[in-house]
């Protein structure tokens, strides 16, 4: 079963920049410092690599925090 | 399934040409910083583009292509029985531009011309169709022509559309023959993401009115502003689709064929992006080699990415070697391809600029 914690830290691998530390299950994605398009493509390439799971652009769109990006993962399992 | 195989037509012959005028990425100011330009291009691989002159159309590029190829290929023209011509940036709404081209090229008028309105799945579409009119051997010889002019349909203004795209024009020479080696291919469609890739106005859907030209901000970024008679990518929903279905294609066709990846010598994709084309070389566990880019000097050029990257990055291999071959096309439709095929020492000119 995927972990939260474990998603969030899968996340912030992604940002080189920027400290592993400030990435929380509740934080509003598009407010982290280095968020850009480009990462929405990141997160969904580490979501089929590990998760196997497809996300569309529409899951990123309507979703505000890393959880919420979380459970539609969880979902798909 | 979706799968299709044909005897006894060979590839004889790919040509490519592209405008000479140069756009460098690294000179654009779509970006808000240097550091998002530079990660933009290092994602992207794509470094330059080429860009036509608002004169002239992908129908000029073919013409080169074509006339070049023929005259390599030491093929009298009256012995053209059919002409493919793939696009989604036609001269004209209407007549079809292969009718067009057939005049323009001195084919014979007993020639088969059709248009086929694709894109990045395109070439390999078209191989298909020409290769099932050549199969029986009633044509004996006929030519595909790929790509586009998208830049005509970009907006300036878009660093999602703008910085990715390029235009050329490619001829790929096709030839009834008994001694062939079989070509195979597997086909995918889905029309639930067709707006994923789109020019909303202009067509008979959506006919232009004076609102059509109205400039609009996505998510208001000045940088991402576009009208309704320019092209409208949705960057994630296509991603996500090209990492899934390219894969699933060629591993299906792969199995249908009995053959091992290593047993392929080049598996030529269409060139999306680098980012996601890595991940579907990875994927499929392809070694650099196997996998040839033409992204960071021509960025995606829709339907002439395949034949493209054959001339500029194989073109020696394809001209002195026999060759394995896998392509695989997937984009705008949603539509993807895949195709198994073989090269003996084919005729290959360098690229011609116009």
């Amino acid at each position: 079963m995927p972990e939260i914690k474990d998603f969030v830290e899968k996340v912030a691998a992604l940002f080189e920049d920027t400290d592993a530390a400030e990435f929380k299950p509740e934080n509003i994605f598009r407010n982290l410092e280095g968020w850009n398009s480009l990462k929405a493509l990141y997160v969904i390439a580490m979501v089929d690599e590990e998760y196997k799971v497809e996300l569309k652009g529409d899951d990123i769109q309507n979703s505000q925090t890393i959880e919420d990006i979380f459970k539609i993962v969880k979902s798909r399992v | 399934m979706a799968f299709l195989s044909f005897d006894n037509v060979q590839l004889r012959g790919v040509s490519a040409c592209v405008p000479k005028r140069i756009q460098e990425n690294i000179s654009s100011p779509l970006f808000p910083s240097d550091k998002e330009k530079a990660e933009f291009i290092a994602s992207t691989g794509i470094e330059r583009r080429r860009v036509v002159d608002i004169k002239i159309t992908t129908s000029d590029l073919y013409c080169r292509a074509a006339e070049k190829l023929i005259s390599d290929l030491n093929w009298q023209k009256e012995t053209i029985d059919c002409l493919i011509f793939v696009t989604q940036t036609p001269d004209y709404i209407l007549p079809a531009t292969s009718c067009i081209l057939q005049d323009r090229l001195g084919l014979t008028d007993e020639c088969y011309a059709l248009d086929i309105s694709l894109g990045c799945s395109g070439w390999v579409y078209g191989m298909s169709t020409i290769a099932s009119l050549l199969a029986q051997g009633n044509f004996k010889r006929g030519l595909l022509l790929c790509g586009d002019t998208l830049s005509k349909v970009l907006s300036e203004k878009d660093k999602s559309t703008w910085p990715l795209f390029g235009d050329a024009g490619t001829a790929t020479a096709l030839e009834y023959n008994t001694n062939a080696n079989k070509i195979d291919f597997h086909f995918g469609t889905d029309g639930s993401g067709s707006d994923a890739i789109i020019i909303p106005d202009g067509g008979f859907r959506n006919i232009t009115t004076k609102d059509s030209f109205e400039y609009y901000e996505q998510a208001g970024d000045e940088m991402l502003s576009r009208n309704r008679l320019q092209l409208s990518l949705n960057g994630m929903d296509v991603f996500s689709f090209g990492i899934s279905r390219a894969p699933q294609s060629v591993n299906k066709l792969l199995e249908h064929i009995g053959a091992e990846r290593g047993a392929i010598d080049y598996y030529v994709f269409h060139q999306a992006n680098k980012f996601m084309n890595e991940l579907i070389r990875k994927k499929l566990k392809l070694t650099d080699e196997q996998v040839p880019y033409s992204l960071k000097n021509f960025g995606n050029t829709s339907s002439a990415t395949i034949p493209l990257t054959m001339v500029t990055e194989i073109r020696d291999k394809l001209e002195t070697k026999t060759l394995k071959m896998m392509a695989c096309g997937f984009g705008v439709g949603l539509s993807w391809a895949s195709m198994s095929f073989a090269t003996e020492k084919i005729i290959c000119p360098e690229i011609i600029e116009v």
